[in-house]
């Protein structure tokens, strides 16, 4: 982890489609009036032919990329969290994921770290809603690598994908040349004491946490897990086999998010505890790292988990 | 296709627009179904799919065999039109509002690939009490897209009464002139309007178009016309057997 760099994976997201759109003509982009946030004006800007503003009318959106998708294009519909999935939520089930139509969903500023902006813009159960979907795909990339990698990857999948993005910068993760596997869950070390599942802009403070618990003799493994559906049951197991403890975080609600998908493999294959740190309640408006500390997503959080 | 339950009501109201669509106006290939020129059709009003099915019957899509299966367990003829599993459906809709916005998809698709096909989408006049349908109407005049010709079914009647009654969506034409669209008011079951009307769509550059077929819900059977119970009820028997033969007259 490089801690002097930090990048936003919606930066990261704005960066990867502009490189898709250049390989791929029929890549299209749809922002519904907030693409300086989302980042996709630096696709509008290289590629004005194929961005289209929908305005402020995220249902209309789903249903024109549902429409392009069946004429051989590639829509990425992009918003921020809260509405690109929870809006509209009946749209994507009825016009995309029912015809199982190549439509990439798009949302930044998911979870807590949305931050000033309070409950009403922090999404925390937009895995809850994609996830229950038949037919979809979840990504929840960690950083700046990742998300390019995520977005070339989405667009390889002939189907509904949904890739949830964050607005804080976050340290960089993963080198330039690390290569990802489409529902592999990525181990950080192969600690015994405890298994800290990730996702998202919360694998860096797992990450930090490690290093803190190094120095109380407690020896921890990280998993990233960045393909959220379809999860990664065999790395799953195997983490409850060999290690005491496991532990989820994640922004995100605590009821249906990583925690419970991992808990459902658990449930099924090998029955054991899990801890499951996340948001219990909807957010409230403070500084990113104020709201992450008040919900008790901090690394700290994670090293007195383990001990 | 005899069923005891569906929509028989708005069904019958769009058979004539259908007949002119698929018969007279639409090049769609039975034999070349996903003929990347075809011309789109969208039942926005998904409910009305037995009004479909049949028609793509009458083209020769389906058979008498897929007809009996309508809303079967194994059939491939869903209760709402099914992309998927039925062939000569362009989009799966049944959640009101969204089929017009997919419909605006498929027509900005066509502009972006130079190509000549149109989209056509029927709404009902209780659909467009969906704001989704004003979102996609204020988009398809905002990128021009004369591709695009959308028809409402003007039954005058919703599932809980008549629109007036309910939630009054009029006056359709005025609202659809005010977001831009070449509007058109018609009666829906007059072959040579509904063709007429058609063509000027074809001839209006730089503007989507709005048909207003004034129709009857239930159309052609004596005890069902411009009734309200008739939206999502089949008739018995003996109703069944009394409709075939008006209709068939």
């Amino acid at each position: 982890m490089d801690k002097t760099i930090k990048i936003a994976t919606r930066q990261s997201f704005g960066e990867a489609l502009k490189e898709l759109g250049a390989d791929n003509k029929n890549v299209i982009v749809l922002d519904a009036d907030l693409s300086g946030a989302t980042k996709t004006n630096i696709f509008a800007k290289a590629y004005p032919d194929r961005f289209f503003d929908i305005g402020i009318a995220e249902q209309n959106m789903i249903g024109i990329a549902a429409g392009m998708s069946t004429c051989g294009k590639i829509p990425f519909a992009s918003s921020f969290a809260v509405f690109v999935t929870g809006r509209v939520y009946d749209q994507i089930r009825n016009s995309v994921c029912y015809p199982n139509l190549n439509v990439k969903i798009c949302g930044t500023h998911s979870g807590l770290t949305v931050g000033e902006d309070g409950a009403t813009h922090q999404m925390l159960e937009d895995i809850n809603l994609m996830k229950a979907l038949p037919n979809m795909n979840i990504l929840s990339p960690s950083d700046d690598t990742q998300t390019k990698w995520a977005i070339k990857e989405a667009a390889k999948i002939n189907g509904p994908v949904y890739i949830r993005l964050c607005r804080l910068a976050t340290p960089l993760i993963y080198d330039k040349e690390t290569k990802f596997e489409f529902g592999k869950g990525i181990c950080f070390g192969e600690g015994t004491d405890a298994t800290v599942f990730a996702t998202g802009d919360m694998v860096y403070k797992a990450l930090e946490a490690q290093e803190i618990l190094k120095s109380h003799g407690k020896d921890i493994r990280v998993v990233d897990i960045h393909t959220i559906k379809p999860i990664d049951e065999d790395l799953i197991i195997k983490c409850a086999k060999e290690t005491e403890k496991l532990i989820s975080i994640e922004d995100h609600s605590i009821i249906g998010g990583l925690g419970s998908s991992i808990s459902d493999v658990l449930t099924e294959k090998y029955p054991k505890k899990l801890i499951k740190l996340g948001a219990n309640d909807f957010g409230r408006s403070g500084k990113a790292e104020d709201v992450l500390e008040y919900f008790g997503l901090t690394s700290n959080k994670i090293v007195e988990t383990v001990l | 296709m005899k069923q005891d339950h569906g929509h028989p009501g708005g069904s019958l109201s769009i058979a004539d627009i259908l007949t002119v669509l698929y018969f007279k106006e639409m090049n769609i290939d039975p034999k070349n179904l996903k003929d990347e020129n075809r011309d789109r059709f969208i039942l926005s009003k998904g409910h009305s799919a037995p009004a479909l099915y049949a028609t793509l019957y009458e083209k020769g899509i389906l058979s008498a065999d897929d007809m009996k299966s309508f809303r079967k367990i194994n059939g491939i003829l869903q209760g709402h039109p099914d992309m998927k599993h039925t062939p000569g459906i362009d989009m799966s809709t049944g959640s009101l509002g969204q089929g017009v916005s997919s419909a605006v998809g498929m027509a900005i698709a066509g502009k972006l690939d130079n190509k000549e096909y149109r989209v056509y989408s029927i709404l009902g006049d209780g659909e467009i009490e969906e704001g989704q349908v004003w979102e996609a109407a204020m988009s398809a005049s905002h990128y021009k897209l004369d591709n695009l010709c959308l028809i409402i079914d003007n039954n005058n009647l919703q599932i809980d009464g008549a629109i007036t009654d309910v939630m009054n969506s009029y006056p359709i034409d005025k609202k659809f002139e005010s977001f831009g669209f070449n509007v058109i008011n018609i009666d829906g079951h007059n072959f040579q309007e509904i063709e007429k009307a058609l063509e000027s769509a074809k001839n209006t550059k730089l503007k989507p178009t709005a048909i207003i077929a004034k129709t009857i819900k239930g159309k052609g059977v004596s005890f069902m016309e411009n009734q309200v119970g008739w939206h999502g009820k089949a008739p018995s028997e003996e109703q069944y057997n009394q409709a075939i033969e008006e209709l068939d007259a």
